[in-house]
Protein backbone atom coordinates (compact mmCIF):
# COMPACT_ATOMS: atom_id res chain seq x y z
CA UNK A 1 0.00 0.00 0.00
CA UNK A 2 2.57 2.57 0.98
CA UNK A 3 4.58 0.94 -2.06
CA UNK A 4 1.58 2.33 -4.76
CA UNK A 5 0.79 5.59 -2.85
CA UNK A 6 4.87 6.46 -3.31
CA UNK A 7 4.81 5.29 -6.80
CA UNK A 8 1.48 7.66 -7.51
CA UNK A 9 3.15 10.61 -5.50
CA UNK A 10 6.61 9.81 -7.80
CA UNK A 11 4.43 9.34 -10.93
CA UNK A 12 2.10 12.53 -10.36
CA UNK A 13 5.44 14.63 -9.74
CA UNK A 14 7.02 13.59 -12.56
CA UNK A 15 4.25 14.05 -15.20
CA UNK A 16 3.25 17.18 -13.92
CA UNK A 17 6.38 18.75 -13.94
CA UNK A 18 7.39 17.25 -17.40
CA UNK A 19 4.13 19.34 -18.39
CA UNK A 20 6.16 22.45 -16.90
CA UNK A 21 9.16 21.63 -18.95
CA UNK A 22 7.23 21.77 -21.82
CA UNK A 23 5.19 25.21 -21.32
CA UNK A 24 7.62 27.40 -19.42
CA UNK A 25 8.87 30.20 -21.30
CA UNK A 26 11.67 30.69 -19.79
CA UNK A 27 13.96 27.92 -20.65
CA UNK A 28 16.20 28.35 -16.99
CA UNK A 29 12.46 27.50 -15.56
CA UNK A 30 12.57 24.50 -17.51
CA UNK A 31 15.92 23.46 -17.07
CA UNK A 32 14.76 23.42 -13.14
CA UNK A 33 11.49 21.44 -13.86
CA UNK A 34 13.17 19.00 -15.43
CA UNK A 35 15.53 18.27 -13.10
CA UNK A 36 12.15 17.40 -10.69
CA UNK A 37 11.40 15.01 -13.16
CA UNK A 38 14.88 13.29 -13.46
CA UNK A 39 14.33 12.96 -9.67
CA UNK A 40 11.42 11.90 -9.79
CA UNK A 41 11.98 9.41 -12.42
CA UNK A 42 15.00 8.58 -10.56
CA UNK A 43 12.91 7.56 -7.47
CA UNK A 44 10.54 5.49 -9.53
CA UNK A 45 14.12 3.73 -10.34
CA UNK A 46 14.57 3.02 -6.54
CA UNK A 47 11.18 2.04 -5.79
CA UNK A 48 11.74 -0.98 -8.45
CA UNK A 49 15.19 -1.42 -6.35
CA UNK A 50 17.29 -0.31 -9.23
CA UNK A 51 19.81 1.29 -6.83
CA UNK A 52 22.90 1.35 -9.27
CA UNK A 53 20.64 2.94 -11.84
CA UNK A 54 18.96 5.53 -9.33
CA UNK A 55 22.57 6.23 -8.54
CA UNK A 56 23.41 7.00 -12.38
CA UNK A 57 20.50 9.12 -12.87
CA UNK A 58 20.95 11.39 -10.23
CA UNK A 59 25.16 11.69 -10.66
CA UNK A 60 25.02 11.81 -14.96
CA UNK A 61 21.30 13.10 -14.90
CA UNK A 62 20.83 15.63 -12.65
CA UNK A 63 24.47 16.15 -11.89
CA UNK A 64 25.79 16.14 -15.46
CA UNK A 65 23.15 16.95 -18.72
CA UNK A 66 21.24 19.20 -16.38
CA UNK A 67 24.38 21.45 -15.41
CA UNK A 68 25.45 21.35 -19.53
CA UNK A 69 21.60 22.75 -20.23
CA UNK A 70 21.85 25.53 -17.79
CA UNK A 71 25.08 26.69 -18.83
CA UNK A 72 23.84 26.76 -22.95
CA UNK A 73 20.33 28.60 -21.28
CA UNK A 74 23.14 31.17 -19.65
CA UNK A 75 24.93 30.99 -23.04
CA UNK A 76 21.98 32.27 -25.58
CA UNK A 77 20.28 35.12 -25.23
CA UNK A 78 16.74 34.78 -22.49
CA UNK A 79 15.65 37.93 -22.86
CA UNK A 80 15.15 38.12 -26.58
CA UNK A 81 13.48 34.79 -26.16
CA UNK A 82 11.13 36.11 -23.25
CA UNK A 83 9.18 38.41 -25.69
CA UNK A 84 8.64 36.02 -28.47
CA UNK A 85 6.05 33.03 -29.07
CA UNK A 86 6.63 29.90 -26.95
CA UNK A 87 4.92 27.48 -29.74
CA UNK A 88 5.93 27.03 -33.33
CA UNK A 89 3.26 27.98 -35.93
CA UNK A 90 2.55 24.10 -36.84
CA UNK A 91 1.49 23.12 -33.30
CA UNK A 92 -2.23 22.36 -34.31
CA UNK A 93 -0.85 19.76 -36.97
CA UNK A 94 1.59 18.74 -34.64
CA UNK A 95 -0.82 18.61 -30.91
CA UNK A 96 -3.19 16.00 -33.61
CA UNK A 97 -0.01 14.42 -34.48
CA UNK A 98 0.67 14.01 -30.84
CA UNK A 99 -2.88 12.42 -30.51
CA UNK A 100 -2.62 10.01 -32.67
CA UNK A 101 0.49 8.62 -30.87
CA UNK A 102 -1.81 8.53 -27.97
CA UNK A 103 -4.34 6.73 -29.32
CA UNK A 104 -1.92 4.27 -30.91
CA UNK A 105 -0.38 3.43 -27.73
CA UNK A 106 -3.86 3.56 -25.80
CA UNK A 107 -4.76 1.25 -28.57
CA UNK A 108 -1.85 -0.83 -27.88
CA UNK A 109 -2.45 -0.68 -24.10
CA UNK A 110 -6.02 -1.39 -23.70
CA UNK A 111 -6.08 -4.40 -26.82
CA UNK A 112 -6.23 -7.06 -24.29
CA UNK A 113 -8.52 -4.92 -21.20
CA UNK A 114 -6.02 -3.72 -18.72
CA UNK A 115 -3.64 -6.42 -18.15
CA UNK A 116 -0.84 -6.54 -21.16
CA UNK A 117 -0.71 -10.14 -21.20
CA UNK A 118 3.45 -10.02 -20.52
CA UNK A 119 4.46 -13.34 -20.72
CA UNK A 120 4.53 -15.37 -17.75
CA UNK A 121 7.40 -14.45 -15.28
CA UNK A 122 10.18 -16.61 -14.58
CA UNK A 123 10.26 -18.37 -11.42
CA UNK A 124 14.20 -17.27 -10.40
CA UNK A 125 14.66 -14.88 -7.39
CA UNK A 126 15.86 -11.67 -8.15
CA UNK A 127 19.41 -10.83 -7.67
CA UNK A 128 19.61 -9.49 -4.24
CA UNK A 129 22.38 -7.12 -4.99
CA UNK A 130 21.87 -4.79 -7.13
CA UNK A 131 24.98 -2.89 -8.09
CA UNK A 132 26.57 -6.02 -7.83
CA UNK A 133 24.44 -7.85 -10.80
CA UNK A 134 24.77 -4.90 -12.96
CA UNK A 135 28.49 -4.84 -12.68
CA UNK A 136 28.58 -8.77 -13.25
CA UNK A 137 26.41 -7.98 -16.20
CA UNK A 138 28.24 -4.91 -17.80
CA UNK A 139 31.77 -6.34 -17.68
CA UNK A 140 30.92 -10.10 -18.31
CA UNK A 141 28.13 -10.63 -21.21
CA UNK A 142 28.32 -6.23 -22.36
CA UNK A 143 31.99 -6.32 -22.25
CA UNK A 144 31.77 -5.10 -26.42
CA UNK A 145 28.84 -3.18 -26.04
CA UNK A 146 30.88 -1.32 -23.40
CA UNK A 147 33.54 -0.58 -24.99
CA UNK A 148 31.59 0.70 -28.05
CA UNK A 149 29.63 2.84 -25.71
CA UNK A 150 33.19 4.42 -24.21
CA UNK A 151 34.33 4.45 -27.83
CA UNK A 152 30.79 6.67 -28.53
CA UNK A 153 31.32 9.10 -25.79
CA UNK A 154 34.92 9.92 -27.30
CA UNK A 155 33.30 10.89 -30.19
CA UNK A 156 30.61 12.52 -28.74
CA UNK A 157 33.27 14.73 -26.96
CA UNK A 158 35.26 15.39 -29.81
CA UNK A 159 32.43 16.22 -32.39
CA UNK A 160 30.92 18.77 -28.87
CA UNK A 161 34.47 20.61 -29.17
CA UNK A 162 34.89 20.79 -32.56
CA UNK A 163 31.22 22.24 -32.91
CA UNK A 164 31.49 24.92 -30.14
CA UNK A 165 34.53 25.88 -31.92
CA UNK A 166 34.94 29.61 -32.83
CA UNK A 167 36.68 28.71 -36.17
CA UNK A 168 37.95 25.34 -38.65
CA UNK A 169 40.87 26.16 -39.75
CA UNK B 1 4.36 -4.71 -5.38
CA UNK B 2 2.94 -2.41 -8.13
CA UNK B 3 1.59 -3.93 -11.04
CA UNK B 4 4.61 -3.47 -14.33
CA UNK B 5 1.48 -1.79 -16.19
CA UNK B 6 1.33 0.91 -14.22
CA UNK B 7 4.87 2.04 -15.20
CA UNK B 8 4.14 1.15 -18.74
CA UNK B 9 1.21 3.57 -18.58
CA UNK B 10 3.74 6.03 -16.39
CA UNK B 11 6.41 5.78 -19.01
CA UNK B 12 3.79 6.08 -22.37
CA UNK B 13 2.45 8.81 -20.29
CA UNK B 14 6.12 10.91 -20.41
CA UNK B 15 6.36 9.79 -23.61
CA UNK B 16 3.56 11.58 -24.96
CA UNK B 17 4.54 14.50 -23.51
CA UNK B 18 8.10 14.57 -24.71
CA UNK B 19 6.17 13.96 -28.01
CA UNK B 20 4.62 17.20 -27.62
CA UNK B 21 7.32 19.09 -26.71
CA UNK B 22 9.13 18.19 -29.32
CA UNK B 23 6.48 18.85 -32.14
CA UNK B 24 5.33 22.27 -30.83
CA UNK B 25 7.83 24.19 -29.15
CA UNK B 26 10.07 26.85 -30.94
CA UNK B 27 12.99 26.50 -28.85
CA UNK B 28 16.06 24.12 -29.54
CA UNK B 29 16.98 23.77 -26.08
CA UNK B 30 13.51 22.59 -24.59
CA UNK B 31 13.53 20.69 -28.06
CA UNK B 32 16.64 18.52 -26.63
CA UNK B 33 14.94 18.56 -23.02
CA UNK B 34 12.52 16.91 -24.31
CA UNK B 35 14.35 14.43 -25.87
CA UNK B 36 15.59 13.72 -22.66
CA UNK B 37 11.80 13.19 -21.17
CA UNK B 38 11.08 10.64 -23.95
CA UNK B 39 14.73 8.90 -23.25
CA UNK B 40 13.47 8.75 -19.11
CA UNK B 41 10.14 7.46 -19.81
CA UNK B 42 12.21 4.23 -22.23
CA UNK B 43 14.24 4.11 -19.22
CA UNK B 44 11.08 3.33 -16.86
CA UNK B 45 9.82 0.74 -19.35
CA UNK B 46 13.21 -0.47 -19.22
CA UNK B 47 13.42 -1.05 -15.67
CA UNK B 48 10.08 -2.15 -15.02
CA UNK B 49 10.50 -5.33 -17.54
CA UNK B 50 14.11 -6.20 -16.14
CA UNK B 51 12.10 -5.96 -12.85
CA UNK B 52 9.30 -7.74 -14.41
CA UNK B 53 11.64 -10.55 -15.67
CA UNK B 54 14.19 -10.57 -12.93
CA UNK B 55 16.99 -9.78 -14.91
CA UNK B 56 18.99 -7.45 -14.87
CA UNK B 57 19.51 -7.28 -18.63
CA UNK B 58 17.32 -4.46 -18.70
CA UNK B 59 19.11 -2.08 -16.74
CA UNK B 60 22.48 -2.52 -18.13
CA UNK B 61 20.33 -1.15 -21.55
CA UNK B 62 19.23 1.80 -19.45
CA UNK B 63 22.70 2.52 -18.82
CA UNK B 64 23.71 2.43 -22.75
CA UNK B 65 20.62 4.64 -22.99
CA UNK B 66 21.79 7.03 -20.29
CA UNK B 67 25.29 7.35 -21.96
CA UNK B 68 23.77 8.13 -25.35
CA UNK B 69 21.38 10.72 -23.87
CA UNK B 70 24.85 12.23 -22.72
CA UNK B 71 26.78 12.16 -26.23
CA UNK B 72 23.38 13.35 -27.43
CA UNK B 73 23.56 16.25 -25.03
CA UNK B 74 26.80 17.45 -25.57
CA UNK B 75 26.55 17.45 -29.29
CA UNK B 76 23.24 18.75 -29.84
CA UNK B 77 24.40 21.72 -27.23
CA UNK B 78 27.63 21.96 -28.73
CA UNK B 79 25.37 22.44 -31.97
CA UNK B 80 22.92 24.49 -30.69
CA UNK B 81 26.12 27.25 -29.38
CA UNK B 82 27.55 26.96 -32.85
CA UNK B 83 23.77 28.11 -34.10
CA UNK B 84 23.70 30.95 -32.27
CA UNK B 85 27.27 32.10 -33.20
CA UNK B 86 26.10 32.21 -36.67
CA UNK B 87 22.71 33.16 -36.81
CA UNK B 88 22.12 34.84 -33.38
CA UNK B 89 18.73 32.86 -33.05
CA UNK B 90 17.97 29.43 -30.81
CA UNK B 91 14.50 29.18 -32.72
CA UNK B 92 13.54 25.79 -34.88
CA UNK B 93 11.41 27.71 -37.30
CA UNK B 94 13.77 30.26 -37.71
CA UNK B 95 16.53 27.84 -39.01
CA UNK B 96 15.83 27.26 -42.44
CA UNK B 97 18.93 27.58 -44.63
CA UNK B 98 18.36 23.74 -46.28
CA UNK B 99 14.63 24.58 -47.26
CA UNK B 100 13.68 26.12 -50.47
Amino acid sequence: MAELVTFIILGLLALVSALMVITRHNAVHSAIWLVITLFAVGGIFLLQHAEFLFAVQVILYVGGITVLFLFVVMLVDIDVQLKQARFARQWQLALVTAFLVVAQLGYALYNHGLGLNLPSRPMVPAPAQNTQAVGMALYQNYMLPVEIASILLLVAMVGAVIMAKRKLQ
Amino acid sequence: MIPTEYYIFLASALFTIGVIGVLTRRNVLIILMSIELILNAVNINLVALSQYFKSVDGQVFAIFVITDAAAEAAVGLGLIIALFRNKETVNADEIDLLKW
